[in-house]
């Protein structure tokens, strides 16, 4: 029978009253809601960049490279490893993606091995070294880097990226933003309120690699305009034009920074202002101790800002960076250099931005359809099914709120995620529908009230069921594979789909469960 | 107070009297759609081919071959210049620069700073740009995120009902997506990936039309077993006409609102939902149904199995001409 127990009406209402206490803060300005003691439930519905204004950029690292820095990095250690042990090597190449040398003592080839399996790491979980080492034709030693070794340096270098990425979009830590990674090789940024992105971009776009090198006084400046460098140096261009010859080791470089500050030198130019930390100041200090009245050059990205000469040694671990330039990018080199190095360069390769008054627009215009659309479907199906149209109305409104107060928390409402509210209310209705459809049906056929109606939802619940499912899969595909706002449409429609269930079927029922109870003789529908 | 009643009581229409013509009709359909997809392509927006569009709101309307003129003129490539929604809202489509992402950045400064110039009181609403790699990813996506759903939902109906239900609701989804495509193909109207998602809506919405008559279909073969199959197919679709009246007006009062009164943005986006609800209750009736005739559904194949391979292939090879 349509016996609906005390339990299962204070069960209802309950779940109803709750729903609707999480969307009521969505009703109110956030300085309001912003007051409200922490027992109440106080989360706002979370607005989507295409409703609130922002801008959006998806970042591709450049991965090729990673692998690269990889191979030259473990080139480094085995030469300094080999110079150690006092072991003679020839022929180093990294080319084919892979370390490969000769060992001139074939005596020394189990010693070189062990020494090059020690600078391998096991990766977790698979099993694998980082590199693999053999030896060919009896004293050739290959080094092959592992699938999951490269996999595990990429991760790495994201994980890092987005760490770099966070801390120069958002400095202060103040603003709102999302930075997140997607995929293998991506970082999600976005902004809330941001209208130019060009300067996030500027930001972005520098992986900000600085180091400091000795200027290779010996390179005949003939060498160097043909961009040819003695062995140990390099040639690399100046910020200003022209190149330079510089030493390749590095005497210092930026990870060994605490602090960049943009300031003003003595001639009121804007300078970047570092300061090294314990080990970088000492190493610092013992540089310029031993190379005074010599030039060193200040390189970024492999691009030397400038080469002054060591006027006298500097103790304190401080520094100021010169080169031509504007407040502007003296801020944002000394953003750059205190959020640290990018690991891999970052392109960015889809960029979305909404103007704040677009956003408006379209919230105001999408809730003025989505009243005018619900009030014309209230009126139907009041007009169409009498009391239980009514029924079936305040179901829809309650599924309504109850939408927003469980969205509230968890999830972001994006402009096709209003489409999909919409949406949701017209087939909302649907489940009332074949209900009252089939319960004017059966009363029809001449059965009792009694027995039309609970035949009515009987014979409904497959038809509700099944068609309910069909959207919850293609809801799920759509979140599974959407991207950005249509995720949100998709939220909205499967939690529209689970409420309006819930409101349509089950508070539906008990209603006329409470009408019924007066036993009434007369069934109009 | 009088209800209001939008079918009568009673009815009974000879839908499938009309089937063999509704199919010609759809056939047709279908093949004029895929041909037009072939042929004129769809309109694809910068989601799906990459590029840059920016979106403006004039102070007042703007003469769009002036505009076309004067965007032309930063030698950006070849813009193309739309009204969208009102006359004061233009949209701005440049190509993917050649320089990259850095030339793209620069594109859109370069348009924003000569509009402010030429036309004050403008505002830049909007700026999106997609590199080809993931317009083709997102084109990928789409297109897997459709096929899937179709496969999960007739998996689904072909679960609970039986396999010539599954194969009636494929064709109808065939049949629903095919036109909405065509219809795209056929206006140019830009295709983003809001029409996708409108597409998937409208796998799952298209099917429950589809479901609720199906259900009908299942509790009269079990009801009545020796009623025609044909019969019983009218039967089960009047028996549920007033539902499929009433629910279909009602989503036409949601999404009719929303096309007129909704933001301009998402209009792609409802167009491609009102399109599927009219096609796709078409196609419940005309595509959905017939299928069912066509595929031998008896009452056998409802009840409890002796043997359960007698509703498979046996029939399939046995009866190959209409009913």
């Amino acid at each position: 029978m349509l016996d609906f127990p005390r339990w299962k009406i204070w069960a209802t209402t309950l779940a109803c009253l709750f729903g609707i206490a999480l969307a009521v803060p969505s009703f109110f300005p956030e300085s309001v809601v912003a007051k409200w003691p922490s027992f109440v439930p106080r989360s706002q519905i979370n607005l989507g960049l295409d409703l609130a204004g922002g801008s959006h950029l998806l970042l591709e690292g450049d991965t090729s490279d990673v692998a690269k820095q990889r191979l030259d990095q473990m080139e480094d250690i085995m030469r300094s490893e080999l110079r150690r042990a006092k072991i003679e090597v020839g022929d180093m190449s990294t080319a084919g993606g892979r370390l490969s040398f000769l060992v001139r003592n074939p005596a020394q080839v189990d010693g070189v091995r062990e020494i090059a399996n020690n600078q391998t790491q096991p990766v977790a979980l698979t099993g694998q070294r980082t590199f693999n080492v053999e030896v060919v034709d009896g004293s050739r030693m290959v080094l092959t880097p592992t699938q999951s070794g490269i996999a595990e340096a990429l991760d790495n270098a994201m994980k890092t990226a987005r760490e770099v990425v966070y801390n120069r979009v958002d400095p202060e830590g103040t603003k709102e933003v999302t930075v997140i990674r997607q995929g293998k090789d991506r970082i999600l940024v976005q902004v809330p309120g941001l209208q130019d992105p060009e300067g996030l971009k500027a930001l972005l776009g520098k992986t900000a690699r600085l180091e400091f090198k000795m200027v290779d006084q010996n390179a005949s400046p003939d060498q160097v305009a043909q961009g040819r460098a003695p062995v140990g140096s390099q040639v690399l261009p100046m910020a200003g034009g022209g190149r330079i010859a510089v030493l390749r080791r590095a005497m210092v470089n930026g990870d060994q920074l605490v602090d960049a500050q943009q300031t003003f030198d003595q001639n009121n130019q804007p300078v970047v202002s570092i300061r090294f930390d314990g080990r970088g100041s000492k190493a610092f200090a013992r540089v310029t101790q031993q190379n005074v009245n010599k030039p060193f050059a200040i390189v970024l990205d492999n691009v030397v800002l400038s080469a002054p000469n060591i006027q006298e040694p500097i103790l304190g671990g401080q520094a100021n960076i010169s080169g031509s330039f504007t407040v502007q990018s003296a801020t944002d080199l000394a953003i750059q250099l205190r959020s640290g190095k990018l690991p891999v360069e970052l392109k960015v390769i889809e960029e979305r931005t909404v103007g704040p008054d677009l956003g408006k627009d379209s919230i105001r215009k999408a809730v003025i359809a989505g009243i005018v659309g619900t009030v014309g479907i209230l009126l139907f199906m009041w007009l169409t099914y009498g009391r239980f149209g009514l029924y079936a109305n305040i179901a829809l409104v309650l599924n309504v709120i109850v939408i927003l107060g469980i969205m509230a928390p968890f999830a972001t409402l994006t402009l096709p995620g209003i489409a999909g509210f919409v949406l949701t209310v017209g087939a909302a209705v649907d489940a009332n529908v074949i209900i009252n459809e089939r319960i004017r049906e059966e009363h029809r056929r001449g059965r009792r009230v009694m027995d039309a109606v609970q035949h009515g939802y009987d014979e409904a619940r497959t038809a509700i069921f099944d068609a309910n499912i069909t959207n919850v899969i293609a809801g799920l595909l759509l979140y599974y594979f959407g991207s950005g706002p249509v995720k949100g449409f998709a939220v909205v429609m499967m939690i529209g789909i689970a409420t309006s269930v819930f409101t349509a079927v089950t508070v539906t029922r008990m209603f006329v469960s409470l009408w019924l109870r007066k036993r009434p003789t007369e069934l109009r529908i | 107070m009088r209800l209001l009643k939008l079918i009568p009581d009673d009815t009974n229409l000879d839908f499938l009297r009309w089937r063999n013509v509704a199919i010609a009709i759809s056939t047709l359909l279908i093949i004029a759609s895929i041909a037009l997809i072939a042929v004129r392509g769809l309109n694809f927006g910068v989601d799906f081919a990459g590029g840059q569009v920016v979106r403006t709101t004039f102070a007042q309307p703007p003469e769009l071959d002036k505009l076309r003129e004067d965007v032309t003129a930063l030698g950006l490539g070849d813009p193309s210049v739309s009204e969208f929604g009102s006359p004061r809202e233009i949209s701005i489509r440049l190509p993917l620069p050649e320089g990259g992402e850095g030339g793209a950045n620069a594109a859109a400064s370069k348009v924003r700073q000569a509009l402010q110039q030429k036309y004050p009181g403008v505002r830049i609403d909007a700026v999106d740009t997609v590199s080809g790699k993931v317009s083709e990813e997102l084109i990928w996506d789409g297109a897997l995120a459709l096929l899937l759903s179709a496969i999960g939902i007739v998996i689904y109906i072909w679960i609970r009902f039986e396999w010539q239900f599954g194969v009636g609701a494929m064709f109808s989804l065939f049949h629903d997506v095919t036109l909405t495509l065509g219809f795209f193909a056929l206006t140019q109207m830009e295709f983003d990936l809001n029409v996708v998602a409108a597409l998937l809506t409208l796998i799952g919405y298209s099917l429950n039309d589809t479901i609720v008559i199906y259900d009908r279909v299942r509790e009269n073969l079990r009801k009545y077993r020796k009623m025609d199959i044909v019969s019983l197919l009218n039967l089960s679709m009047n028996e549920t006409l007033s539902r499929t009246v009433a629910t279909n007006f009602a989503m036409l009062l949601a999404l009719g609102s929303l096309m007129i009164l909704g933001p301009s943005v998402i209009q792609s986006f409802t167009t491609a939902l009102l399109i599927s609800v009219i096609v796709g209750t078409y196609s419940t009736v005309y595509i959905a149904a017939p299928w069912l005739v066509w595929l031998k559904v008896d009452s056998d194949s409802f009840l409890p199995k002796n043997n359960t391979t007698t509703s498979g292939g046996e029939r399939m090879t046995s009866h190959n001409e209409g009913y």
